[in-house]
């Protein structure tokens, strides 16, 4: 018997999961990542915990950008290099919601574990302990946004030559809100002052990004099978 | 299809294709290389849009296999099969054991895909046509890159699948092997 | 009205039609660019603060301006392939994404060359011009995913995607910049002196935009005449057409 829809997503979560986390030493990369960037920054900064903490909330925020730029490029490659995407396609199911259950493992597996850990990070560039709370809940809705656009990015590029690069031309203009009100939030938070409506902000790129993003990863998907 | 011109980036491939499939139906599209066997089998699973003129008509259930077989590397052969992307393939677990038993994959159910030799990845691949009910199936080289084992099951199957009723159209550069009941649709025909 | 726009989706059609159109839409073309220039150049009075420095604002602002509006023609003829699926809107996608892109350019460029003697910088970082930095990026997306694939109609389709994409991201982007600078810098600094423009800077301001929309489109028109020419050089109506000519 053929699952019904709600069957098939589930079951496609799932395989992106399983398959993720069959090795759970990749998992740790993002946040290798993470520590060996944001330990170049007092090196190169200079080690002054006023400037650092002043700088903190836009470093975070860059190096989160940068991190997801750099695993975005894989996300459908997988996929298309194995012939999933086409199965994909044949399935009676929506392409657009089985694309956005692959960004939900993906996200899961990067952001996520990124605003968990982030207390750590925030520590370490010496970032005032008020805006640590603001952080993480604006690192889950932001990472959200970021691996949208990201997989938006990465469903056009998927399979091409020097992909990558393309990439990050394509995707990096679309980060900027996210980075402004990221920022924004954390700056207010650190001041003392209340960041709620930098967080509704990103709260509403959120929503636009699961609403419009999977129509074009779907689209996206279709084309890359296509040629 | 009636009318159908396939062009792939401006270019045209294919021209004037007419072509009807009916239950119990086994047909080979032939051609050499780069005529366009690939291109019109997957216009006819759907999976090709752009470049497309003239009309595609299905009734029934498909099932496509390309080169590519869609497996996970790290998920085991059992669970490739269960959570397959195409939705179409039977999730029971007995089921899929049997199947893997048909292919001669018995005892290698929970083993990663990536430990297997490719092979026996094949025949994963293959299991699917013992798991899925869809009726007519498009396959493109499936006897390419397969031992003369997994070749003699794929045979059978294709066989039994089509005195059960349902049709399949594959594509081959080789020889045709089946004999009376293969019908053949010569692409070079419709060369523009 | 429908049945023009689909006469235009037609490669012999849009080719006999384009050239009319650009007959007369040529001698516009360069009237305006003559007038404009020659006004605003000459005529209109110095600046009461920049002196004759400000002048340059008479290419900078209609660049600027045809760029963010080459933009939305972008994205428009990207609906239009996607949607109606007219294959013309492809031609005109790649015709017009390296003029937009050339155009934000000079904007960039002069707005550079205005800045200095007027307020001491090659480069600010203020709203406008991070926003029309980011926009080059998104005419550049296009550019580049276009050449990145080979199969050109498929990419006629993945960029009419990604211009959809950035147009409906670019009133975000330009807000949240704009909100976020003016945090960060006091508003005593305005860098937008042209808000309250005297009519007699006004007038051949508006000129030299009339100039570079009507340049805009002949360019984009001409470049898709030259793509419709060489996809269809073997084709019989196209030698008609140029050998009656």
């Amino acid at each position: 018997m053929p699952p019904n829809s709600a069957q098939y997503y589930s079951d496609q979560l799932r395989r992106h999961l399983r398959s993720g986390l069959r090795r759970p030493g990749d998992l740790l990369n993002p946040i290798l990542f993470f520590l060996m960037v944001i330990t170049l920054f007092p090196l190169g900064l200079g080690p002054s915990p006023e400037q650092l903490s002043a700088l903190s909330a836009g470093l975070f925020w860059v190096v989160a950008l940068l991190s997801n730029l750099t695993i975005s490029g894989r996300l459908f490659a997988a996929d298309y290099e194995d012939g999933s995407l086409e199965q994909l396609i044949m399935s009676p199911h929506s392409t657009a919601l089985t694309a956005l259950t692959e960004v939900a493992a993906h996200w899961l597996f990067s952001g996520v574990i990124l605003a968990i850990v982030s207390p750590v990070f925030a520590a370490m560039l010496q970032m005032p302990t008020t805006a640590v709370g603001t952080l993480v809940v604006a690192l889950l809705l932001g990472t959200l946004v970021l691996s949208l656009i990201g997989a938006i990015g990465a469903a056009l590029t998927v399979g091409l030559h020097r992909g990558g690069t393309l990439l990050s031309l394509l995707v990096v203009p679309l980060y900027v809100p996210v980075l402004i009100f990221g920022v924004g939030a954390v700056n207010e938070a650190a001041q003392g002052r209340d960041p709620s409506s930098w967080l509704a902000l990103l709260g509403a790129l959120a929503a636009m990004g699961l609403v419009l993003a999977p129509v074009a990863m779907g689209v996206g998907i279709k084309i890359a099978v296509d040629r | 299809m009636t009318d159908v011109n396939l062009e792939r980036g401006y270019r045209r491939v294919l021209s004037g294709v007419n072509f009807t499939v009916a239950a119990g139906e086994l047909w080979q599209l032939a051609g050499a290389n780069g005529v366009g066997k690939t291109s019109l089998i997957r216009a006819l699973a759907g999976l090709v849009k752009i470049g497309l003129e003239g009309e595609i008509v299905c009734n029934v259930s498909l099932l496509y296999q390309g080169h590519a077989l869609a497996l996970k590397p790290l998920l085991t052969a059992e669970e490739n099969l269960q959570f397959h992307p195409s939705g179409g393939v039977s999730r029971e677990r007995e089921a899929i054991n049997h199947a893997l038993e048909t292919v001669g994959l018995a005892g290698y159910e929970t083993q990663p895909v990536n430990q297997l030799s490719a092979g026996q990845q094949r025949r994963v691949g293959l299991a699917r046509l013992w798991l899925d009910d869809a009726r007519l199936w498009l396959l493109d080289e499936p006897f390419t890159a397969i031992d003369v084992v997994g070749a003699a099951l794929l045979e059978s199957r294709i066989t039994e699948h089509v005195a059960d009723g349902g049709s399949v159209i594959f594509t081959s550069h080789q020889d045709s092997r089946f004999g009376e009941a293969l019908q053949t649709l010569d692409l070079a025909r419709y060369a523009p | 009205m429908w049945s023009f726009i689909h006469k235009l989706g037609s490669p012999p059609w849009f080719y006999r039609f384009s050239g009319q159109l650009i007959r007369w839409l040529l001698p516009i073309a360069i009237t305006t660019c003559c007038v404009g220039a020659i006004w605003g150049l000459l005529f209109a009075p110095p600046d009461f603060r920049q002196g004759n420095s400000y002048r340059i604002i008479f290419i900078h602002v209609p660049a600027a301006v045809v760029a963010l509006a080459g933009y939305y023609a972008l994205a428009f003829a990207g609906l239009a392939s996607l949607v109606w699926k007219i294959k013309m809107a492809d031609t005109a996608m790649r015709a017009i994404a390296p003029v937009g892109a050339a155009l934000t350019f000079i904007a960039l460029v002069t707005g550079a060359i205005w800045g200095k003697p007027t307020w001491g910088a090659w480069w600010v970082w203020d709203a406008r011009i991070t926003s029309m930095l980011i926009l080059l990026f998104l005419y550049l997306g296009v550019v580049a995913l276009f050449e990145a694939y080979d199969n050109k109609a498929a990419a006629a389709k993945a960029c009419a995607v990604l211009s959809l994409v950035g147009t409906v991201n670019i009133p975000i982007i330009y807000k949240s910049v704009d909100w976020w600078y003016s945090l960060h810098q006091p508003a005593s600094i305005k860098f937008t002196g042209e808000s309250a423009i005297d009519a007699s800077m006004l007038y051949p301001l508006l000129v030299n935009i009339a100039a570079f929309y009507a340049l805009f489109a002949v360019v984009v028109v001409l470049n898709m005449r030259a793509e419709l020419m060489s996809t269809h050089r073997r084709s019989a109506w196209l030698r008609d057409l140029v050998g009656r000519s």
